[in-house]
């Protein structure tokens, strides 16, 4: 068994037990995390995964934070080299018991307007609204402006 | 399709017939110039301006080979991603590191001045040089460059610009050599980054 494959059953049996994780009803949210901005930046990203436990699906529709102006769901993708970024108007649905993740790459949080940059190591507040779920808040743990993963996890920068 | 994209997309052809004109005038007829301009790599001259306001040409980054990068620096997840990994890569040179130029060109003028760019290149650690000029030359270099630049507008009344996300790597004379993928294993990458330098 390689240690990459070991990695990879780590990351799945592992049950992430941060201080940001959140429970609404059936539905969990789990590793929230962002990235540092820049000094002079307006915008920051979100990360996070959304496990819905229940025999429905469930959407997340919208988001705030009192960090920005406004919170955007987005979709990146990448063809034939090319990045292309969309807004998500109907936001994300989570399967009915399955986990939704968005993470660099693909889905993501854009926190649009921010009052201040993101600095690595604060937490940012942001409320979730789930058609079915209702209201979760969580907070993004922030770590450093090129992380490829929330801090304290197998990928992350050490 | 926008007025705006209309205009950029006008102003493109505009750029690249006045450039195909300009050729034709120093030697040979303009079919074989244009022909000749399809077909090499992407490269050529270029005239911006960098986080000091210096003029910064691709005369000026002759002698070291460089990566260039094209991005804005409110793109949340491809920019950062790929500065932060060509800053990894750049440390994982060791000596060679200093052999070579990491360049990240804005295609947002609009948006990107000098100040923002230093802003958002001061969060990665390595030295970087960061361009950007004005709109009718990033569409020139763009062209040239082969890179793929679209303002596109958002609902919200903002806008995000699609852009190719490649890194492509010149020699010291600033001939185009390859293009390279931020996710490429940072082994293979750092390889052929050392090709490169050593080349």
């Amino acid at each position: 068994m390689t240690y990459r494959m070991l990695l990879t059953l780590a990351a799945v049996v592992a049950v992430p037990a941060s201080a940001q994780d959140v429970r609404s009803g059936s539905l969990t949210v789990t590793s929230p995390w962002s990235r540092a901005t820049a000094p002079r930046a307006t915008v920051g990203a979100g990360f996070l995964t959304i496990r819905n436990g229940d025999a429905q699906a469930d959407r997340l529709v919208s988001v705030t934070s009192p960090r920005a102006e406004r919170v955007e769901i987005h979709a990146m993708s990448m063809k034939n080299g090319v990045m292309r970024m969309r807004p998500l108007a109907n936001g994300v649905t989570v399967p009915p018991q399955r986990a939704t993740t968005l993470a660099p790459g693909g889905n993501h949080l854009m926190l649009m307007g921010l009052k201040a940059p993101l600095k690595a190591g604060e937490r940012v507040p942001v409320t979730l609204r789930f058609a079915r779920a209702g209201l979760v808040t969580t907070q993004l743990v922030v770590g450093s402006a090129g992380a490829a993963a929330p801090m304290g996890s197998h990928e992350g920068h050490h | 399709m926008t007025g705006h994209r209309m205009r950029r997309a006008s102003l493109s052809a505009l750029a690249a017939a006045g450039l195909i004109a300009a050729m034709a005038g120093c030697s040979g007829g303009p079919g074989e110039q244009a022909a000749a301009a399809t077909q090499a790599g992407p490269g050529g001259p270029f005239r911006l301006f960098d986080t000091n306001g210096a003029t910064v040409t691709e005369q000026t980054l002759k002698g070291k080979p460089y990566a260039m990068f094209f991005g804005f620096t409110r793109c949340p997840d491809v920019c950062p991603t790929t500065m932060s990994k060509m800053a990894l890569l750049h440390k994982r040179l060791g000596a060679d590191a200093e052999k070579m130029n990491i360049v990240f060109v804005s295609v947002d003028p609009e948006h990107d001045k000098k100040e923002d760019i230093a802003s958002f290149l001061s969060m990665f650690d390595a030295p970087m040089i960061g361009l950007t000029g004005s709109q009718a030359e990033l569409d020139k270099m763009a062209a040239a460059y082969k890179v793929y630049v679209e303002r596109v507008p958002l609902p919200n009344g903002d806008y995000t610009i699609d852009h190719t996300a490649r890194i492509l790597l010149f020699d010291r004379e600033g001939q185009f050599a390859e293009r390279m993928d931020a996710a490429e294993p940072e082994g293979r990458a750092v390889a052929r980054l050392k090709r490169l330098i050593h080349a």
